[in-house]
């Protein structure tokens, strides 16, 4: 996983609450038994004007000239809710979004973005809004730029926003770490099972 | 010290601290399903990692499979057969119990795991499902995860979990007749939106909880996903016990009762202290409808569709939601035509749902033009329905019988409801097309479905006579 450091990159104003995975990807839309060729579905029900299509809507933000490279998603509250589907963030890291700005997230989707490489950007929700409507004003130029190592989302006026990340969330993605490699690596997991066995052998089969 | 019931199975599985608030977490079950459980095992085996304890993880075929009477690998949605195929040959060549087509026991991950005792009081299980909340009905810390998280669950025998904060819901009072756990479970919602449960992990408790079976517990559990919550959870007592005993993968023996000693500390302490308590009155709930495109917009089924103001949602929302739905502000939702009827999924498609729904349809049939669909939860729930003869009202009714499956609970480009159709389910989730490209489902009880169908309209179930 590339480390995140710092993105500046459109964002893309999707400020609705409870867009949930079904939405990010339409279940039909997951053709593989794979966590790639994804992003050709991503937002579809949104995107395309029938199912299984892949007529643009001109409706759709992303389908304008100015939305088109949006590395950043601003959504509203309850981000991601819905079925634990991985291809949500799987579709969303392939079409190159490397951050998500909303007020709350479903906790999978959550832990879905950090092993991805997405990084989530918790601001209260009138944030989100000035966010997104300086974004709707002029998406080419009102940038944001998603600092990591200072936890902040700043816009080019200046307006900078704090925002608050798990020390080890932050962790995983500023440093593109793999959390299987790192938990295979320790050395407390057996002793701790060979004890609990002892303790509690009707848990295991 | 006094520990909340969380606090307990937390404790007895906490193997290390990682960073604040996050823990290295020893999980004791993984469950795994074709949809989302294949592509794990496959990234796993290409990176070269073996599951650790493949005795303690179950592999069942639910979500993509056809539900049609002799049904094998081939499947009506596009490409489903890969999924099939490709997530049994991981399992085989890992090792893992295989739950597969034509296997007795299979069915949906979370009607399968309790009747096969695989889920026990005070254990942790992790599914990458986000229904695996359902299972907190046993007094287990059973929550849903991605796919790449079950990866770590598979290699490491472990999670790293940020500790959930705890919310204790309490339901004072008792359900009045004709009133079921899925209706509270909308009420729920409904009064507290469904982001309510946001970084909790809730515990369902009170009068009419316990008075509950494992199957209503289990209903109520189900949702707290929709919820947002971490998981839901809910104190074992005789009747989970009851339940556990003799099954396939519950301890036996001496094991049994060292399990039943310690599953019987199971439960919050009197005086410990929840970071949140809502209490419900259990009086106050009657049966429920969903009106919008999430399942927090629902309301008594005699009620009026909420105007913007009292939706409770962002005004865009609110008016997508009631165009989509094809409704208008101060609607009533009460004797609207339906298309469609849906008894099924890891909500309500258990053997005390289909009876209840059974007992309404019994000697009637459903109204013209009506397509009723009843899909049992598992194999184990087709066929004691069969020895009951549910099958034989259900079908007698007008309803179509099928194998078990996840089914139309979901559209991934196979069957599905029409466009604009309206359909009252028995299911969890009433977003956009869900169902079929444009097909607008109202969440209900089985009781509610099954009195709808037969009126033709969305029906207070309590109005039929049995």
């Amino acid at each position: 996983m590339e480390p995140f450091t710092r993105l500046t990159a459109v964002a893309l104003p999707l400020v609705r609450p409870n867009i949930d995975t079904d939405i990010i990807i339409p279940s039909r839309e997951m053709r593989s038994v794979s966590k790639t060729g994804l992003a050709g579905g991503l937002f579809a029900g949104w995107r395309y004007t029938e199912v299984g299509g892949r007529e643009p809507n001109p409706d759709f933000l992303l389908n304008q000239p100015a939305y088109r490279d949006a590395r950043i998603l601003l959504a509203g509250a309850n981000v991601g809710c819905g079925s634990s589907r991985e291809h949500a963030a799987w579709a969303l890291a392939e079409y190159g979004f490397r951050a998500v700005v909303a007020p709350s997230f479903n906790p999978i989707f959550f832990n879905n973005c950090v092993r991805n490489g997405i990084v989530p950007v918790l601001l209260p929700q009138e944030c989100v809004d000035a966010i997104a409507g300086a974004v709707l004003a002029a998406p080419d130029l009102a940038r944001p730029t998603v600092d990591l190592d200072a936890r902040s989302l700043t816009m080019p006026d200046g307006t900078g926003y704090g925002f608050t990340l798990d020390g080890e969330s932050w962790e995983m993605l500023r440093h593109g770490l793999d959390a299987i490699d790192l938990t295979m690596a320790r050395e407390d997991i057996a002793p701790f099972i060979a004890a609990d066995m002892r303790k509690r052998p009707w848990a295991y089969l | 010290m006094a520990a909340t019931l969380f606090e307990k199975i937390w404790r007895d599985h906490h193997v290390s601290a990682l960073s604040a608030g996050v823990s290295l977490v020893l999980v004791d079950r993984v469950l795994l399903h074709e949809r989302t459980g294949g592509v794990a095992l496959k990234s796993l085996a290409a990176t070269g990692r073996a599951v650790a304890a493949p005795r303690q993880v179950f592999v069942t075929m639910d979500h993509v499979v056809d539900t049609m009477a002799g049904r094998g690998d081939r499947t009506l949605m596009p490409t489903g057969t890969a999924f099939i195929t490709e997530t049994r040959e991981a399992a085989l060549a890992a090792g893992l119990t295989l739950f597969d087509l034509g296997d007795p026991r299979q069915g949906i991950v979370h009607v399968v795991s309790p009747e096969q005792g695989i889920v026990l009081p005070g254990v942790t299980l992790v599914c990458p499902d986000s229904h695996t909340c359902t299972q907190g009905a046993f007094g287990a810390l059973a929550w849903g995860i991605g796919s790449t998280e079950a990866e770590h669950a598979l290699a490491t025998r472990t999670l790293r979990v940020k500790r959930p904060r705890t919310m204790c819901v309490r339901i004072d009072g008792m359900l009045a007749p004709g009133v079921t756990a899925k209706d509270l479970a909308l009420h729920i919602l409904a009064r507290h939106g469904a982001a309510g449960g946001a970084g909790h992990i809730v515990e369902y408790a009170g009068e009419a909880v316990r008075a509950m079976d494992m199957e209503a517990r289990m209903t109520l559990c189900n949702m707290a996903t929709e919820f947002s919550a971490f998981s839901a959870i809910i104190a074992p007592d005789e009747k989970t016990f009851d339940y556990l005993h003799g099954r396939s993968f519950a301890p036996r023996g001496t094991d049994w009762d060292a399990a039943l000693a310690c599953w019987r500390t199971l439960r919050s302490d009197e005086d410990a202290i929840h970071d949140s308590v809502l209490a419900i009155d259990a009086a106050e709930v009657s049966p429920m409808i969903s009106w919008g495109t999430n399942p927090q917009l629902a309301m008594p089924i005699g009620g009026r569709v909420p105007d913007e103001a009292a939706s409770g949602i962002a005004a865009e929302a609110y008016r997508r939601a009631i165009a989509y739905m094809g409704l208008a502000p101060d609607a009533a939702l009460e004797d609207l035509p339906i298309d469609g009827a849906f008894i099924g999924s890891c909500t309500n498609s258990r053997i005390s749902d289909l009876r209840r729904a059974a007992a309404l349809l019994r000697g009637r049939h459903v109204a013209p033009g009506v397509r009723a669909i009843c899909v049992p939860g598992s194999s184990v729930v087709k066929a004691e329905a069969e020895a009951e003869g549910l099958d034989a009202i259900f079908r007698a009714a007008g309803f179509e019988w099928r194998e078990s499956g996840c089914s139309m609970c979901f559209f991934a480009g196979g069957e599905s409801f029409g466009p604009q159709e309206r359909v009252v389910t028995s299911t969890n989730r009433n977003f956009e097309s869900r169902q079929g490209p444009g097909t607008r489902s109202h969440l209900a009880s089985p009781e509610t479905v099954a009195a709808s169908a037969l009126a033709g309209r969305i029906a207070d179930p309590r109005r039929v006579a049995r």
